[in-house]
């Protein structure tokens, strides 16, 4: 079957991607626009490591062909923050140790990041619920969840101080 | 560090092969169509027949497609098709559009106040990210019994819309499933819209399940009406207890006239249970699963009525 062009907003800048219609999209975004953070876990729909954020939406990029994201504006861990400019939510995962080994950190990250868009004010509930579909073997979910709560208090800090 | 090496070793000979493309899904090829309006998604199912399937949120259909246990040469989206979206609340009945997503049921508010067991229910339905693109239409069309929302859909006593070359017609939930993945639904016609009366009986959906994302070991919704503390009217309806949805009229007539004691609704389970016919798979043998299935239909009555 032949190549098609996919055209994708992605992390701000617009992207042309020649692909088939069968590549997954997260195999698009770490091959061919070199965006590794995303991750390939179990490539399943279950682990979450593959998330990224798709039109204001949580999205498990192994599970999506990257032509139904033709016209999409696509947020990866890269478009978050840099190593110079950390998120605050990539911050307070450095600060409260909210990762061990780091695979599903990305996945967590993206996905903290549009639930705190929806929902800036969580309780430790809600995060545990909100991140239910990223999978964690290491930390025991203790650590990411004191992240989340830590950058979601300094985001609502921030935005009172600018009021 | 040199035990952890040798852990390492396979993880990182797979992770060769990945990149080699060996142990990476792929599914079958296929051409890719996104018509803007139904009549462009009929015409091209029309065209190609069974090589032909629509895709909503994909989140069944892909992981079936990685496998290869789907191929489907043409894949038509529906993503564009507006018409197919959207929830309205008007006269007495809800309407869904098919391609709503379990994410927009959840946060609907008129869907809240006209049927809150809808948000119990779609609450429970695999992760975030999955309600983020699953859709109501794809669960209730794929006739997979594992899905959540056909027996609620039976429980609701709600019509699917079909539109199909010969035009439109309506399928009552409760006659819609034949067996797993077969259904009324014709190779040529789409499911477009759900719909179903206002309710403010008391409501429940129990699900139990082994962790967040999995199917329903067992799962119940039930709606009771009250009045002068008595039941006057209860429907009770199971998931994954069969190869279909399964609504039992025997345990809402067990229920009807009673106050929902001890002894009716012992009677409303036992009923109930006469009705399911659940198979051993990796959730559990069937007596497990029919223990289980008793427990979550006496909390989803006990519920209900708690909320009459």
């Amino acid at each position: 079957m032949t190549n098609q062009i996919i055209k994708m907003t992605v992390n701000g800048e617009k992207k042309e991607i020649l692909a088939e219609p069968r590549e997954l999209l997260i195999y698009v975004l770490r091959e061919k626009l070199g965006l590794t953070g995303a991750h390939v876990g179990c490539e399943t729909s279950h682990c979450g490591a593959c998330t990224v954020e798709i039109n204001g939406k949580s999205v498990k990029s192994c599970t999506m062909f990257a032509v139904q994201a033709e016209g999409a504006e696509i947020t990866t861990i890269e478009g978050l923050g840099s190593p110079d400019n950390l998120h605050v939510l990539q911050a307070n995962f450095k600060e409260h140790h909210g990762l061990q080994c780091g695979y599903c950190t990305p996945g967590m990250i993206t996905r903290a990041h549009r639930l705190l868009q929806e929902n800036p004010n969580p309780t430790e509930e809600d995060v545990r619920f909100g991140i239910s579909g990223n999978i964690c073997r290491c930390t025991g979910y203790q650590n990411i969840v004191k992240s989340i709560l830590s950058a979601a208090a300094e985001l609502n800090a921030a935005k009172e101080a600018a009021q | 560090m040199f035990a952890l090496a040798l852990i390492e070793l396979p993880l990182l000979y797979s992770e060769v092969y990945r990149r080699q493309g060996g142990h990476r899904m792929i599914t079958s090829a296929f051409e890719y169509h996104r018509p803007s309006d139904l009549a462009g998604a009929l015409s091209v199912l029309e065209e190609h027949g069974d090589d032909a399937r629509v895709i909503a949120g994909g989140h069944s259909l892909i992981p079936m497609m990685k496998l290869r246990m789907a191929d489907v040469p043409h894949l038509i989206d529906l993503q564009d098709i507006a018409d197919l979206k959207g929830i309205t609340v008007e006269v007495g009945t809800v309407t869904i559009g098919a391609m709503t997503t379990q994410h927009d049921l959840i946060n609907n508010k008129a869907l809240l106040a006209a049927a809150p067991i809808i948000h119990e229910a779609a609450l429970q339905i695999a992760d975030p990210q999955v309600r983020y693109m699953g859709t109501i239409g794809g669960n209730v069309a794929n006739g997979d019994p594992g899905n959540d929302m056909p027996g609620l859909m039976q429980c609701l006593d709600a019509t699917f819309t079909l539109v199909g070359p010969d035009g439109t017609r309506s399928v009552k939930a409760r006659e819609f499933y034949e067996a797993a993945y077969m259904t009324e639904r014709e190779d040529g016609e789409i499911l477009t819209q759900i719909s179903f009366p206002v309710t403010n009986s008391g409501f429940a959906y129990e699900k139990q399940k082994r962790k967040i994302g999995d199917y329903a070991t067992a799962a119940c919704a039930v709606l009771i009406a009250k009045e002068d503390g008595k039941v006057t009217s209860a429907s009770v309806a199971m998931t994954n207890l069969s190869d279909v949805p399964v609504l039992s009229e025997a345990a809402g007539a067990a229920l009807v006239g009673t106050s929902c004691d001890a002894i009716a609704m012992k009677a409303a389970v036992a009923a109930a249970l006469q009705d399911i016919d659940p198979t051993e798979d990796n959730r559990g043998p069937v007596e497990f699963k029919i223990h289980v299935a008793g427990i979550i239909i006496s909390r989803a009555i006990a519920r209900a009525w708690s909320r009459a």
